[in-house]
């Protein structure tokens, strides 16, 4: 129960945080298996993060898919390898790419709505409110968001990936001339397993990051105005963060398992 | 601070068993002593104003009593209970007992009223059956005189209306103790005192045990088996409405001091 607010700084914050975060963590995991799942909640939240998001991904990755092609095209037209461009666009789309991009984008976007409501929430007393009458708060509101995110990143990924490369499609016929199907085969032809497979579970972890930020930052914000901005801005900085030390991790150990 | 007795013959004590007990409670923030020593005893059935300047720790000693807050020191006991020592599972059974009025009314706003007052039916007495959710929801809304708000939002509402359904939210769990957190502020006179004699109504009608937070004198007066005074965190004054009226302390003359 974060009901009273240390006066630390520094370091000693910065370690009561982190005891706070594996706090609100263990909440999490005791209340996804305990007292009943909220299922008309999470698929609202489904709806509410997956669907609505889609529109955002969706044009960011088909100009990312574009701009990709457009930058690129210049070196391999000296190298002679425009042919090339299709594989390069569609490795670095799966791999890299659309995984970050998609997942910066649901920080900005998701993280910053859940850390608002949920501050919101807090300050006019509606968190309280639901505790008091015996319903479980961290069960209706945390639980459903951070599932609802980490099952729907990974979604948008696919989505934005996909997108992109039609981005990508048309930026080459700009300037050149190839078939639709010629253009997928290609990018098909270029991945394999290891390429997905890694890109993909590092989504969910994305997923997981941006929805137990926004809940955390929410549900523990101060009992003012002004903490409903603090606590849609620290999400959105945070998960943005955890999201490069997420990558950077994952790469690691992605090179160790599949491209030594 | 010496405490002030005020005429405690004439404070309607009865033989009815004591529903709340609060002894010596203390409770700081940071270096912020707000509460000191709060003695208090309330009675099945009866209706307790607590009075006292803003800051004073009045919310703090309710939220204490829902638990809320955990004191820093003394005892809290509800129904005999000490709330402090109560684990997750028996807190939550007895908060079913409790109803919690907050300062905003405190409704979800992403819910319509319909859905704001079956939330602690479905969630909290796990009741399904669809017809009594309407035939329960229907009782307290014509109780609040609203049945007609059923279907919109609470942004939709008047602040005297959400009032209003925020305790139509609590009443419908059938408390047997209600608590209050400043249910007239905010409002216009009229509202005020319809918020009041409402108040009174619904204690006749369900038998609650109340305590009510207030700084409104009117409210206080319509409502009030018995007034309690803070003062820097200690209760000073206690007696009814009329005999704190003619009190010769300075800090009770000056909350009664336009009161004809």
């Amino acid at each position: 129960m974060a009901e009273q607010e240390l006066e630390l700084t520094g370091w000693r914050k910065w370690f009561a945080e982190i005891g706070d975060q594996c706090i609100f963590f263990t909440r999490f995991l005791r209340n996804i298996f305990t007292g009943g799942f909220e299922w008309s909640e999470f698929v609202r939240q489904c709806y509410e993060i997956g669907y609505r998001s889609m529109m955002l991904v969706g044009i960011t990755s088909f100009i990312m898919g574009g701009v990709l092609i457009l930058q690129l095209r210049p070196s391999f037209v000296k190298f002679g390898e425009e042919g090339m461009l299709p594989v390069s666009l569609t490795i670095s789309l799966i791999r890299e790419i659309g995984p970050v991009i998609t997942a910066l984008i649901c920080a900005g976007k998701i993280a910053s709505s859940i850390g608002a409501e949920l501050g919101s929430m807090k300050v006019t007393e509606q968190i309280d409110a639901m505790e008091v009458s015996g319903a479980n708060p961290v069960q209706y509101l945390v639980v459903t968001r951070i599932l609802a995110v980490t099952l729907m990143v990974p979604l948008l990924t696919i989505i934005g990936d996909v997108i992109g490369l039609c981005g990508g499609f048309l930026a080459i016929n700009l300037t050149d001339n190839i078939s639709f199907y010629l253009y997928f085969h290609k990018c098909i032809g270029a991945i394999d397993f290891s390429d997905f497979l890694p890109a993909f579970v590092k989504t969910i972890f994305f997923g997981f990051a941006i929805g137990f930020v926004g809940c955390y930052k929410g549900f523990n914000s101060n009992k003012g105005t002004a903490s409903v901005g603090i606590a849609a801005n620290s999400a959105v900085v945070t998960a943005s963060l955890w999201i490069f030390f997420i990558d950077a991790f994952c790469v690691q150990i992605t090179s160790l398992l599949f491209y030594r | 601070m010496e405490a002030v007795a005020e005429d405690k013959k004439q404070t309607p004590k009865t033989k009815e068993e004591v529903v709340i007990k609060i002894k010596g409670l203390k409770k700081s923030f940071g270096e912020k002593k707000v509460l000191q020593d709060i003695n208090l005893e309330v009675h099945k059935g009866e209706n307790v104003v607590v009075m006292g300047r803003s800051g004073e720790g009045k919310s703090v000693t309710i939220e204490c009593i829902v638990g809320l807050l955990t004191p820093d020191g003394g005892s809290v006991k509800v129904f005999n209970e000490e709330v402090a020592d109560l684990k997750d599972n028996k807190l939550k059974e007895l908060r079913m007992k409790i109803g919690f009025l907050f300062q905003s009314g405190a409704l979800f706003d992403s819910m319509t009223v319909r859905e704001n007052l079956e939330f602690p039916l479905t969630r909290v007495l796990k009741i399904k059956d669809q017809h009594e959710l309407d035939e329960r929801v229907k009782e307290v809304l014509e109780g609040v005189g609203l049945l007609d708000a059923i279907d919109k939002l609470p942004s939709d509402l008047s602040g005297g209306m959400r009032k209003r359904i925020g305790l139509a939210r609590t009443l419908i769990i059938k408390p047997e103790i209600m608590l209050y957190d400043e249910p007239t502020t905010g409002l216009d006179p009229i509202t005020s005192r319809e918020i009041s004699e409402l108040i009174l109504d619904m204690q006749k009608k369900y038998k609650t045990t109340s305590v009510i937070i207030t700084h409104d004198m009117e409210c206080a007066r319509i409502t009030a088996d018995r007034v309690v005074i803070m003062n820097d965190g200690v209760f000073i004054a206690e007696g009814s409405f009329d005999s704190l009226h003619k009190s010769k302390n300075e800090i009770v003359k000056a909350f009664f001091k336009d009161i004809l």
